[in-house]
């Protein structure tokens, strides 16, 4: 085993029902090295790192460590090889101190007589040496809920500092820093190299990326790209290899011509000062408005208070020439508003029910006669011919739709919203986690409501489905509007640009 | 079938398939219990353990519970009680002596405003305060334990009308009323659950709150009226109890909801949500009846029945979760 690399990951396959999230990726980082990993939302680095770290197990492969070739079962067994991690989304426990949760699940302890306690003061004495040396001016003794997000983040990244590790992997580290914390983060991180720890960095800031790693990894749907010395690489360069794909025949034709303004958002500002902010665009009859921009972008958050599922402290939306006044969703749904949420297994079915229950929970009060009985035979007729028109593969109408795939699931909701007729339709990532097959189908169905004449918002993170799908693109970049572009001139590179532009 | 499906039918249905046997053994080795009077006993031992359970179903199946309704089981038949003592019962309570005789109708119409109050509450306390409905639940159980106390004094309330006894005494061609009148309470809860929007949207809150809130469901709507549905099934059941026994004391329908709950849960009810069915809650109340009754039969001591009536409800609720918990 040779000495030239901390960690070889070689061959790595992982699949999920329906998608291959990686194929055969390969990841070496050398000892005291920053590696940076490099690809779109979906390309599958996180996937990559919760295979390392033992919160998912590996299809196929081999991960060599230290020398050794290891089969990681969970994150205490990665912890205790010297592999730490941390994460985009932390769960802090709140209420505590700084101290308990940094040594959370190993605090030092003492004996006091017979029994075994806990070494409160050496807690807090190593929690001051390692505040202190990573520049962070926190009093050990202080409860976790008095720090903002990003001294929060801060804090995650000491505690991995205190590990002892000898890899340590930041998922997105810098999403809530300011200049100041990411320049003080650097600092750690040149430390931590000095004394031969490597980092494995994941991240979408070029800049950052250019500045502090050695070398760069990059995958582009859950397959390896290349490697390369961080010293050759440029902005131009790397948005070119994390997107290169020719454009065949992934998309319909579409045949929608769009029409005039039905929906004006203006000056939309979320309740949360981190998210949106001065939002406004428009969206015509007829029209497919993709929206673009990176993880963290707020397009989801965007959309959602729009639909009434988020409060926004200011803005206006306009429906057809009526202010719209949306509290919940049931307002916007009454107003022929649809919102196709992103996370489908959280917000969008009902696992345990069957097909025919998810299709028409939305639309029951059409369908009812005599005032209180659900007309069961109206409503099955309608989940037949979405059964057949967008071709749903499912035994029967009561089988659960927990047991369909991601793709069939995405059309049973698609079905549940065009039960109701709606004629603005927000689809936010409706083809994520989808294989190729289903996707073309949904694009289909897609592409002829917008001929219809329905109007719809499609946000996504694939860009050739942006691309290939949209009239026109409006792009966001943290939380504010950085440009729209029309469809026919779209490239990639252009959204790429205006993706990052205020990072 | 194969191994592995007999083995999974086995492990979903085992207390089922325990008492099914249980109950042949004893019915086969001990006399009377297959005797027409028995089962008539057992119904009607049933019928308002099932309308308890229809009550409790519906707030286990949005992923909540309801831990105050034996006591207002309790409070119910007390207060009913009070209300239709005979007018000649030499020890009446004191402060219903002097109400005329009302129609049988008219007070249980006041025993379900009732009890529809305190599970109203219970489903506000869900909703607007955000307190989780077992500790809420927990609250009023305490809650109405104290205001039958202190509307009764802690007296037993005796001396019934015929009239309302006859509720429960009563039959038609053979079969007691109580057997009809669950039987019309199961039918029209079977209806509500599978053909009206109230079923579909308690269903759909239940498997999945944040997906119901996006599809449009009014969901504190919802479960404000489930809750406040459920208080009127424990009025109602402490209003048959009470005509049963003859009387009610501060202590009818002590622990009535942990049986209840535990029924349903045998009977299908799942405490992840949105699953349950109205033939599987009559179902689970029938298996605890029957363990009950083949008890009785084998002649143990009823210490002991609690011993085992608490190692079913574990078990009933442990295999449950079996169920749902996967493997990553």
């Amino acid at each position: 085993m040779s000495e030239e690399y901390i960690l070889q990951m070689k061959d790595i396959c992982k699949s999920f029902p329906g998608v291959k999230a990686l194929d055969h990726v390969q990841l070496n980082v050398k000892p005291g090295t920053v590696h940076a990993l490099m690809g779109e939302n979906g390309a599958g680095k996180s996937t990559l790192m919760k295979c390392l770290f033992g919160i998912y197990q590996r299809d196929e492969g081999t991960v060599i460590f230290n020398g050794e070739e290891v089969h990681i079962q969970n994150p205490h067994d990665a912890l205790m090889r010297g592999i730490a991690m941390v994460q985009q989304e932390q769960a802090p426990i709140m209420d505590r101190s700084i101290a308990e949760n940094i040594f959370c699940g190993r605090y030092p302890t003492k004996k006091a007589g017979p029994l075994t306690v806990i070494d409160h003061k050496k807690m807090y004495d190593d929690t001051d040496k390692l505040l202190k040396e990573v520049n962070l001016p926190f009093d050990a003794k202080a409860k976790l809920s008095t720090l903002s997000v990003s001294q929060m983040q801060s804090v995650e990244i000491a505690r991995a500092v205190s590990v002892n590790a000898k890899l340590v992997i930041m998922d997105e580290p810098t999403s809530s820093l300011t200049e100041n914390e990411v320049a003080d983060l650097f600092v750690i991180i040149n430390k931590l190299k000095a004394n031969g720890v490597s980092i494995i960095y994941i991240s979408h800031k070029m800049e950052e990326i250019l500045k502090i790693s050695d070398e760069v990894t990059i995958m582009r749907d859950g397959t390896y790209v290349g490697t390369y010395e961080a010293k050759d690489l440029t902005t131009d360069i790397i948005i070119q290899k994390m997107v290169g794909r020719e454009m065949t025949n992934r998309f319909p034709k579409r045949e929608n011509v769009p029409g005039d303004v039905v929906l004006k958002v203006e000056d939309f500002t979320s309740i949360n000062p981190k998210s949106f902010k001065n939002v406004s665009f428009e969206l015509r009859k007829g029209e497919i408005l993709g929206v673009g921009g990176l993880v963290g972008a707020q397009r989801t958050e965007l959309m959602e208070s729009i639909f009434g599922i988020r409060h926004v402290v200011s803005g206006k939306v306009t429906y057809k020439g009526e202010e719209l006044h949306i509290e919940r969703p049931r307002d916007a749904i009454q107003k022929s508003i649809a919102l196709l949420t992103e996370d489908r297994r959280a917000t969008g079915i009902f696992g345990v029910l069957s097909i025919s229950d998810n299709v028409g929970v939305a639309s029951l009060d059409h369908y009812i006669k005599n005032g209180l009985v659900i007309d069961d035979k109206a409503l099955e007729k309608v989940v037949d011919d979405n059964i057949e028109k967008m071709s749903i593969k499912t035994p029967s109408h009561k089988t659960q739709i927990q047991s369909l795939s991601g793709g069939n699931q995405q059309k049973v909701i698609i079905a549940r919203w065009l039960a109701n007729n709606p004629d603005v339709l927000i689809l936010d990532e409706p083809t994520r986690g989808i294989d190729v097959g289903a996707k073309y189908e949904i694009y289909t169905i897609i592409a002829d409501l917008a001929k219809q004449g329905k109007s719809i918002i499609m946000i996504s993170s694939e860009m050739p489905e942006l691309i290939g799908m949209s009239d026109r693109i409006m792009v966001m970049c943290e939380g504010k509007v950085s440009g729209f572009v029309e469809g026919k001139d779209a490239t990639q590179e252009k959204i790429m640009a205006l993706a990052a532009q205020y990072m | 079938m194969d191994s592995k499906k007999l083995k999974s039918f086995i492990s979903n249905n085992a207390i089922v398939i325990f008492l099914v046997i249980l109950t042949l053994y004893v019915g086969f080795t001990k006399a009377g219990f297959f005797a027409s009077k028995n089962l008539m006993n057992i119904a009607a031992n049933v019928a308002p353990r099932f309308i308890i359970a229809l009550g409790v179903s519906g707030c286990l199946i949005t992923r909540g519970t309801d831990l105050s309704a034996g006591r207002m089981v309790g409070l119910g038949g007390v207060v009913a009680a009070t209300m239709l003592q005979r007018a000649d019962y030499s020890d009446r309570f004191a402060l219903t002596a002097g109400l005329p005789q009302l129609p049988l109708i008219v007070v249980f119409v006041i025993i379900l405003a009732m009890t529809a109050v305190f599970g109203f509450a219970n489903g506000c306390v869900a909703t607007y305060l955000n307190v989780p409905p077992f500790l809420g639940t927990l609250g009023m159980q305490t809650i109405v334990y104290g205001i039958n106390l202190v509307y009764s004094g802690a007296t037993p309330i005796g001396g019934l009308r015929e009239d309302y006894t006859a509720v429960s005494s009563g039959s038609i061609f053979g079969i007691r009323y109580l057997f009809f009148i669950a039987l019309a309470m199961g039918l029209i809860w079977y209806f509500m659950y599978n053909h009206t929007r109230y079923g579909k949207y308690m269903y759909a809150i239940g498997g999945n709150p944040a997906a119901a809130e996006v599809s449009g469901i009014n969901v504190t709507k919802m479960l404000l009226r489930i809750y406040t549905n459920a208080g009127i099934m424990y009025g109602f059941a402490g209003f048959l109890l009470a005509a049963k026994a003859g009387g009610a004391s501060v202590n009818l329908g002590l622990g009535y909801e942990l049986e209840a709950i535990a029924a349903a849960t045998i009977g299908g009810v799942s405490t992840t949500g949105g699953i349950g069915t109205v033939p599987g809650v009559l179902l689970g109340v029938l298996v605890f009846e029957l363990l009950k009754t083949c008890m009785q039969f084998l002649g143990i001591d009823t210490s002991y029945q609690y011993i085992v009536q608490g190692l079913v409800i574990i078990i009933a609720v442990a295999l449950d979760i079996r169920k749902y918990s996967v493997k990553k």
